[in-house]
């Protein structure tokens, strides 16, 4: 009973493929796509309108007020009048501006994060796009990002856009670099590139209770929490939305665009929240896998959902508390703090796996990552926390 | 189907590449570049060979188109004006051509059936760059680290 609910919605593809049995393959390939794509954006899009009323939500809990309350119960329905809002308002494009780029960038933003989500798998049999080398395809995807900011910066034909996106492409190519290493050790120890692998690898239990994610090792705790990090950059979250900001350059490389263009923008945003946390879900915290074996019988996807939004929950919590930071500090900690510590997770990685990869490896994988934790705050600790800030171009 | 999605792929390619040589914006040709290095990547997916395709994506997109993009941008003067062709660029265009016709013409891959081997897998490909190519990689990767800390004196303030 619990397996057939578990692949309900494989049941449900196969069952609607079957309609086609005898037609010529490319027809059944297409369509198989064509059902994955559909189910993906339904469900994705649904969980945007979603978080973004529930992110609203949180965030006025934090500062203590109510939030969006008045559409519908508990102001749920809120998405709802935003997207026509959005929809019905004026797109207004600069008469400056380069049409053409100015109109692609938000389409191939959107699009590279939507194609991102094609190679997490969600559950059992349930990845929509399953290539042997997933792992890099998601990064790949999300490489033609920094192309599209830097259309809409340039497209826009202003400054505020420009600046934007070159403080967007700044940061999110130095904290590309930790990004991609923190993925290192969990490719290493897995010894495969595909995400199907990696959470097969995640399935087991330590004693028969503690799961085998990779976030109980010290490496993986590490790695996540750097990953963690990096992908609040990517996204440009708080505290890392300089690109945005909107005390300094309006809204970055977002000013000139309204309308359905924005709204674009921001979904993209989120999709590729969406993306990131679903890719540390897979890489870190066993994928689909649930917590214990007497869990097993809740489907899989449903575990995918859950820990996919504690995740996004703690994306809200850094929001709603951290203040924004300085480019300069941005810079620093990608290339001083965390490309350090992300290769110290890679060598820590191998320690556990020639330690045996049991208690001793454990060990020793921790004293590694310490070590170096403890190395590097006394390093670039500079002692001038609280000094008057040194202005070098305004006297 | 692989016949159609050939022909598509091919002539979305061959157009980006022909926007890239032809058009007056310098920026709509660096980004009709990358549109063509999209399509190769394709053909790269389209055979089998992923890793190719998605290795592709990855430098020419995310680092050359990049890297194409800021020079405009920071070398941007007089964008708009034509200076008629400039004739000093055939003779390289001429002999690349050349080169480029010579070594297909010479390969047999265009003469003989090409015998059936396994899809390469990304394991494999690591596998021999690991072992066979091991030193060249080594050499490689040395390079880049040399140009990167090359780059980094080029712009490091010098305390007044």
């Amino acid at each position: 009973m619990s397996k057939s609910i578990d692949q309900i919605f494989v049941s449900a593809k196969h069952w609607l493929l079957s309609w086609l049995d005898g037609s010529p393959s490319w027809l059944i390939q297409i369509t198989s796509s064509l059902i994955s794509i559909f189910a993906l954006l339904a469900v994705f899009l649904t969980l945007f309108a979603l978080m973004s009323v529930l992110e609203r939500k949180i965030l006025a809990r934090i500062q203590n007020r109510y939030g969006p309350n008045r559409v519908g119960p508990f102001g749920l329905f809120q998405p709802v009048a935003d997207g026509i809002k959005m929809l019905i308002k004026e797109d207004i494009v600069p008469a400056r501006a380069d049409k053409s780029l100015h109109f692609l960038a938000p389409i191939l933003i959107a699009a590279a994060a939507i194609l991102a989500l094609g190679v997490i798998p969600y559950g059992r049999n349930m990845a929509p796009f399953a290539i042997d080398g997933g792992i890099l395809f998601f990064f790949a995807v999300g490489s033609t990002t920094e192309l599209a900011v830097f259309m809409a910066g340039w497209g826009s034909n202003n400054k505020f856009s420009m600046l934007g996106a070159m403080r967007a492409i700044a940061q999110m190519f130095s904290y590309e670099l930790p990004l991609l290493v923190t993925v290192l050790p969990v490719v290493m120890v897995v010894g495969s590139l595909s995400p199907d692998r990696i959470v097969a690898a995640q399935a087991e239990y330590t004693y028969g209770f503690a799961p085998r994610w990779f976030v109980f090792t010290p490496w993986g705790a590490a790695a996540f929490l750097l990953f963690f990090v990096s992908g609040l950059v990517e996204s440009n979250r708080t505290p890392f939305d300089v690109p945005e900001g909107e005390s300094e350059i309006v809204a970055g490389h977002m000013t000139e665009y309204s309308g359905f263009k924005y709204a674009t923008f921001f979904m993209a945003e989120y999709i590729g929240m969406f993306a990131i946390s679903g890719l540390g879900v897979t890489l870190f915290l066993g994928g689909w896998h649930a917590p214990a074996r007497a869990l097993e019988f809740v489907p899989s996807y449903l575990w995918f959902l859950g820990k996919l939004s504690v995740l996004l929950l703690v994306y809200v919590w850094v929001r709603g508390t951290l203040p924004r930071m300085r480019i300069d500090q941005i810079m620093n900690l990608a290339w001083k703090f965390m490309l350090p510590m992300a290769f110290t997770c890679v060598i820590a990685a191998a320690v556990w796996h020639y330690a045996g990869r049991g208690l001793r490896g454990w060990l020793w994988s921790l004293i590694v990552i310490a070590s170096v934790y403890i190395v590097l705050s006394i390093v670039l600790d500079t002692r001038r926390k609280f000094a008057p800030r040194v202005y070098r171009f305004a006297e | 189907m692989n016949t159609g999605a050939f022909i598509v792929i091919a002539i979305v390619t061959l157009s980006a590449a022909m926007a890239a040589a032809t058009l007056r914006k310098l920026m709509h040709a660096a980004l009709s570049f990358a549109l063509a290095v999209i399509g190769i990547a394709a053909f790269f997916f389209l055979i089998g060979a992923e890793f190719v395709g998605l290795a592709l994506v990855f430098i020419y997109i995310g680092a050359v188109a990049v890297l194409i993009v800021f020079t405009i941008l920071l070398t941007r003067r007089d964008v708009q004006r034509d200076r008629g062709l400039n004739w000093s660029g055939v003779p390289i265009a001429a002999s690349v051509f050349a080169g480029l016709t010579w070594s297909i013409l010479n390969t047999q891959s265009t003469a003989i059936v090409a015998p059936h081997i396994r899809a390469l897998t990304v394991k494999q490909i690591g596998q021999t760059l690991m072992t066979t190519y091991v030193w060249p990689m080594q050499c490689v990767g040395l390079l880049l680290t040399a140009a990167l800390i090359g780059a980094l004196l080029l712009v490091i303030e010098e305390k007044p």
